[in-house]
């Protein structure tokens, strides 16, 4: 018999509070956040939780992005469970510190509410910025709904603090279509979720044969961010890809435990598939777009039409030889993707499905489109027109000569 | 009314007995002073047991935590070139947090030490971030006057007319265009709990500056002056006479600031040449030994820029004479 899942609180709230809902419900340490729009009700929210003494939470209220990942990264070599959040060009001003969590391995847990990079100055939704952090040596998870943004949220203190991973993991909710809209969110009661996030324990190292915490302590001095230069440098970034290799399992391991105590699960925690198995056409997409691309699926399916939606939930470890057998008998596959790219063909996420779906026999043809940028609205009419175009080159067998496509673009 | 102590003064027979928190072994260029400046401000911890350092990008971190070695008996963080008082604020919350939770019983003492790319320029913003929000650490930043750790190029500490690998001496620019930035000034006028110049010479000075920044509860920052050979061009083993020279020039005018009572003293290294100005040398004999320098001297004499340089340091020093009341 299937256990119950747990009581829980349904409240109104958008993404940002329920981001906010989630780091306070993590038992979090230490926040070091800097405002910026759309991310601000994450910070404004749990600044909220502080003062009325909601949370034990150190607050950190830094004077940049930069400062901010500084002084997680600092809090969490001391032992800390740390939190902040972000978006667009504080992202960006704290890319060097992002390179630098992960590679010191500090399991830091990051809200991105993605947001257009400038510019043009633009203050709204697309996902150019964070998947621009491919490289970053960060777990990613894109995030549907606010709902899903909670759970992630919380997910990832799991994720990244797990012994086979400690690595940092950013969660990204879209701008305003999530982070600034009001949805019903079901929310842990307080003892439920502490009882499944815990504590963070620190890892344990060997030094001179005695057992230390690997942490800055001064009962137990050992210097963390020493300079490695080519004898050791590609050494430590082995290791480092060898943890993500270990979070792999570890994604499907905490989505699985999630689903029995909420009832919610995200596929194997990185893949959604919505009628693939059969489907003449697939659309990829993730974030918020998989949303509306799976009500036009629906509805196209009713019709008696082919189609099926392949939701990206967890970008990195990228799932690519899951993509590949989901994949395996599509014939045409459309990768929608918020994000804009110049000089190569396609973006991130086209780049990447199609090189993992290199290796099969038969190749689907693969086609990408750039939507959505700087917070155009993604309606289902975006989606109609890509399933009616993959469709059209199932049935005539002729694809264009450029794949690569703009969706609601003037001329 | 805070209770009168007695201030610490170090002695030389006391320190030699004291643990060395930053050992021998590192790999810093023979006669650097930053590595006696980091010695000295480790033996005058006030708990050397119980501190934490969060240390920049700079030839002292390069120099001492070559991976798989440290030369730090503390428990030290080097993160990035700008981000030492962020990264300390970090753990300064952490403890803090953990504390009032049971899983801490203290709060370490957190020491940050950077070079002048980082106090004077790329790091300023976090630094002027971590003192507005009042975290109890003290910021060392010494000075040797320009990026000497990526090869010897300007900084806003580079005084005017000093060679580096960018303010380059040719027939058209004679160095650097422009003065230093009075950055301890800079950060004084945060109102830290605490700020002073220093000199890698007047060890007694600088160790007895380094106690009370410790000791203070709240920001305290320290400039410290300390050579470098490899800039400044002068004989290995002279970087202490080079230290000495700064001050007994008055370009490097030793003073404090006191948090509690907002005001500026001069420090007893520097005192006496206001009471005897006659003791206080010609810019000229800091200036003649240095390489840096040379174009001021050779091939022919530069009169007007030399005036230049005294005027500069005159000012500056009438100007902190003003400041401490004297």
């Amino acid at each position: 018999m299937k256990p119950m899942p747990a009581k829980q609180i349904l409240m109104g709230i958008n993404g940002d509070e329920a981001v906010a809902y989630a780091a306070k419900h993590a038992l979090v340490d230490v926040c070091a956040a800097y405002p910026i729009t759309p991310q601000t009700i994450i910070v404004e929210k749990f600044a909220e939780f502080v003062a009325n003494g909601e949370v034990e939470t150190e607050f950190v209220r830094v004077e940049s992005e930069h400062s901010a990942l500084s002084a997680c990264l600092g809090a969490s070599a001391a032992g800390a469970r740390t939190f902040t959040a972000s978006a667009a060009n504080g992202i960006e001003l704290m890319h060097e510190v992002i390179f630098l969590t992960s590679s010191i391995r500090q399991p830091v847990v990051m809200a991105v509410a993605d947001r257009s990079p400038s510019g043009p100055i633009n203050i709204h939704g697309d996902q150019t910025v964070s998947l621009a952090q491919r490289d970053t040596g960060w777990i990613m998870i894109y995030c549907e709904n606010s709902q899903e943004a909670y759970d992630s949220t919380l997910q990832a203190f799991r994720i990244g603090e797990h012994p086979d991973v400690q690595l940092p993991v950013m969660t990204m909710l879209d701008g305003f279509v999530l982070t600034h809209t009001l949805e019903n969110v079901y929310l842990l009661k307080d003892a439920d979720a502490h009882k499944f996030v815990g504590r963070r324990q620190p890892m344990m190292i060997t030094i001179d044969g005695k057992q230390v915490p690997l942490k800055l302590d001064p009962k137990t001095p050992i210097t963390i961010g020493p300079l490695q230069l080519f004898d050791y440098y590609m050494e430590s970034k082995l290791q480092h890809s060898e943890a993500m290799e270990k979070a792999r399992p570890v994604v499907t391991q905490i989505n699985n435990e999630w689903a029995q105590l909420t009832g919610r699960k995200y596929g194997d925690g990185y893949l959604q598939p919505f009628k693939v198995t059969d489907a003449d056409a697939v659309i990829l997409t993730t974030g918020s777009s998989a949303g509306t691309a799976r009500f036009v699926t629906r509805q196209l399916r009713a019709q008696g039409k082919k189609v099926g939606l392949l939701k990206l939930r967890t970008f990195r470890p990228f799932p690519d030889k899951k993509i590949a057998k989901l994949l395996a008998d599509v014939p045409v596959v459309g990768i929608f993707e918020r994000t804009h790219t110049t000089g190569s063909l396609g973006g991130p996420l086209f780049n990447e499905v199609r090189s993992a779906l290199y290796d099969l026999d038969t190749r689907p043809t693969i086609l990408g489109y750039y939507g959505g940028l700087g917070g155009r609205d993604v309606t289902p009419d975006h989606f109609r027109t890509i399933y009616k175009e993959l469709l059209k080159i199932k049935d005539t067998g002729k694809s264009p000569r450029n794949p690569i496509k703009y969706i609601t673009v003037r001329k | 009314m805070t209770q009168e102590t007695p201030q610490w003064r170090p002695k030389l027979k006391d320190i030699a007995d004291q643990e060395e928190l930053f050992t021998s072994g590192q790999r810093l260029c023979a006669g650097c002073p930053a590595g006696s400046m980091a010695r000295m401000a480790m033996h005058a911890l006030p708990r050397p047991k119980n501190t934490i350092v969060s240390q920049a990008t700079g030839c002292l971190e390069v120099a001492s935590t070559i991976y798989p070695y440290t030369a730090w008996r503390v428990p030290w963080m080097h993160s990035l070139f700008e981000n030492a008082p962020a990264n300390a604020s970090g753990i300064e919350a952490a403890y803090k947090a953990r504390k009032r939770q049971g899983l801490e019983d203290d709060i370490p003492d957190l020491l940050v030490f950077s070079g002048d790319g980082s106090g004077f320029d790329i790091g300023v913003q976090a630094a002027s971030g971590a003192i507005e929000r009042r975290h109890n650490f003290l910021y060392i930043i010494y000075d040797n006057q320009a990026y000497q750790n990526t090869g010897i190029q300007r900084s806003g500490a580079t005084p005017k007319y000093a060679w580096t690998t960018t303010s380059e001496v040719g027939k058209a620019v004679p160095g650097k265009p422009t003065w230093k930035k009075p950055i301890a000034l800079v950060y004084a006028a945060h109102d830290p709990e605490y700020c002073a110049t220093a000199s890698v010479y007047h060890w007694r000075d600088f160790m007895m500056k380094v106690r009370k920044g410790m000791e203070k509860q709240g920001p305290a920052v320290i400039v410290v002056l300390a050579p470098c050979h490899r800039n400044w061009r002068y004989p290995e083993e002279l970087g202490m006479k080079m230290a000495k020279l700064a001050v007994e020039t008055c370009f490097n005018p030793l003073w404090e600031y006191d948090g509690e009572t907002r005001t500026y003293t001069m420090s007893a290294p520097s005192m006496q040449f206001v009471k005897d100005p006659s003791k206080k040398k010609p810019i000229e004999e800091w200036l003649e030994p240095q390489g840096r320098f040379r174009h001021l001297f050779r091939p022919t004499r530069r009169d007007d820029l030399i005036q230049d340089f005294q005027n500069l340091v005159d000012e500056d020093w009438e100007f902190i004479k003003r400041l401490t009341e004297m």
